[in-house]
């Protein structure tokens, strides 16, 4: 069963595709350009269509989804955490 | 899906377009003939009134797009006849003379010097009459190529970059090289992903007017911005769905032109392309404002990726509602018109949710009501400029 899926290999974020993620619950996810399946830990409780980073990520980190920059990390964020608007904000406007 | 010798239902214009609806539309060109509208609409069976708030003391660019707007809205080949009601009957008279370019049938009315009650009942007659020739036209079988199709996404979440905008992208992929016209359009919300649209146009010249529409919208947003946009571009909506920033947003949104389609040209607001391909149209990214625009240049069917259940429909252009979110499929299900959401669990492949949303096309063509046309779901909304003198 897929849990969530990831755009590209190289992203730093994969998306929870299915209702009801607990933190401590392990999520079987599907790369969905390379076709490939990967196991990751849920940090924290995580709502259907949320992030959470496959990657551990400092502050002033680039986020990778779609293999293409969407914002910059503004509090660490460790792997199978909620990646969100608390910790990820646009580079733009 | 072999779509080479596809056809589809629909009524031959005058003017040699293809609509898939046959509406009588009562056009009013101010609000103050709203209420004139609405009377002839329950008077006459079978009318649609598109009641609107505009249309008084504008001037300059934002006139041209109301009068743009107006016209291309009658002149789109999903109707069949219209009756234009203004205050002032010369005005009433531009926008029907507009539309009487296409050969339609048209008639206008003026309120003043006349009341309501006499308009109304000018007005009723010649939509009698109208609705009643309307009704013995026929659809004929007609090339899946005289179909043209606009997309614009709408409550969007992370479902949707990974699940219905590229479905909309296989489709547009499908029918790209059988000539069909398509247009995408939602300019700051290319922001972020605006390089991989631009490396998409076909020609620099088409690139540079990109560019330029892109920027220039830009500066609007910075001339105006009071914050990061974050309260409303991404939605609330959207944020609750999941999506985080504006290019998070935007590089999902850019999903609906597919992986294969060159972009042929570029169309300012309500301006009807000139042959077929795919099409950039500067727009703003509020849904019922760009498939208004969409409707006015001539699209006769509307995609609408969906994540979080966006429900807008139009009065003229039948909008499909597709949606990969299983929550939303469960929760709205009256307002999906194509479920996509097997291809986040791999039971269903892009190409099948594809060919699930172009099997719903056909049908939708051939006369099958969509969810938003159901529920009279008829969202008419004009784009203003600025404001009015």
């Amino acid at each position: 069963m897929i849990h969530f899926v990831v755009h590209d290999e190289n992203d730093s974020v994969g998306v929870v595709v299915v209702e009801g993620v607990k933190a401590g619950a392990t999520l079987t996810g599907w790369i969905m350009d390379q076709d490939r399946e990967i196991t990751f830990k849920a940090a924290n409780d995580i709502p259907i269509g949320h992030k959470l980073a496959i990657k551990a990520l400092a502050k002033g980190d680039t986020v990778i989804k779609y293999g293409t920059d969407i914002g910059k990390v503004v509090a660490a964020i460790g792997v199978g955490e909620h990646a969100h608007v608390h910790n990820i904000k646009t580079k733009r406007w | 899906m072999d779509l080479s010798k596809a056809t589809f239902w629909g009524f031959k214009r005058e003017n040699g377009r293809i609509g898939v609806r046959n509406h009588v539309l009562i056009l009013p060109v101010d609000d103050l003939s709203n209420a004139a509208s609405l009377a002839v609409e329950t008077a006459i069976k079978g009318t649609l009134a598109i009641p609107h708030p505009y249309g008084r003391l504008q001037f300059g660019a934002d006139l041209d797009l109301h009068f743009r707007t107006l016209i291309g809205t009658g002149a789109n080949p999903n109707v069949a006849a219209v009756v234009v009601i203004c205050i002032e009957e010369q005005w009433a008279k531009k926008v029907a003379d507009g539309i009487a370019a296409t050969g339609k049938p048209v008639a206008y009315f003026g309120i003043e010097q006349h009341g309501d009650h006499d308009t109304i009942m000018r007005a009723s007659k010649k939509a009698k009459e109208f609705v009643q020739w309307a009704s013995e036209l026929r659809r004929e079988e007609r090339p899946l190529k005289d179909l043209w199709i606009s997309t614009k996404c709408g409550e969007s979440d992370t479902t949707s970059g990974c699940g219905a905008n590229p479905t909309v992208g296989n489709a547009f992929d499908k029918l790209y090289p059988l000539g069909n016209t398509l247009v995408f359009g939602e300019t700051t919300e290319l922001t972020g992903g605006e390089h991989l649209v631009a490396a998409r146009c076909r020609t620099d010249e088409v690139r540079k007017k990109f560019q330029f529409m892109f920027d220039r919208y830009q500066a609007v947003v910075e001339a105006h911005k009071t914050s990061d946009l974050s309260d409303s571009q991404p939605t609330k909506g959207n944020i609750e769905g999941g999506l985080t920033t504006i290019e998070e947003k935007a590089l999902g949104n850019i999903q609906k032109i597919g992986r294969e389609c060159l972009i042929d040209g570029v169309l300012d607001k309500a301006e009807e392309p000139t042959g077929p391909g795919l099409w950039f149209m500067d727009s703003s990214s509020a849904a019922a404002e760009m498939v208004t625009l969409c409707a006015a240049a001539g699209f006769t069917v509307h995609f609408f990726p969906t994540g979080q259940g966006n429900v807008i429909g139009n009065p003229i252009l039948p909008v499909i509602k597709l949606c990969a979110n299983p929550r939303t499929v469960r929760t709205m299900s009256e307002h999906i018109d194509v479920d996509v959401s097997g291809l986040l669990r791999k039971e269903m492949s892009p190409d099948q949710a594809g060919d699930a949303l172009l099997e719903c096309m056909f049908r939708t063509a051939n006369g099958r009501l969509t969810a938003a046309e159901a529920l009279g779901h008829r969202e008419f909304v004009l784009t203003r400029l600025y404001e009015s003198a």
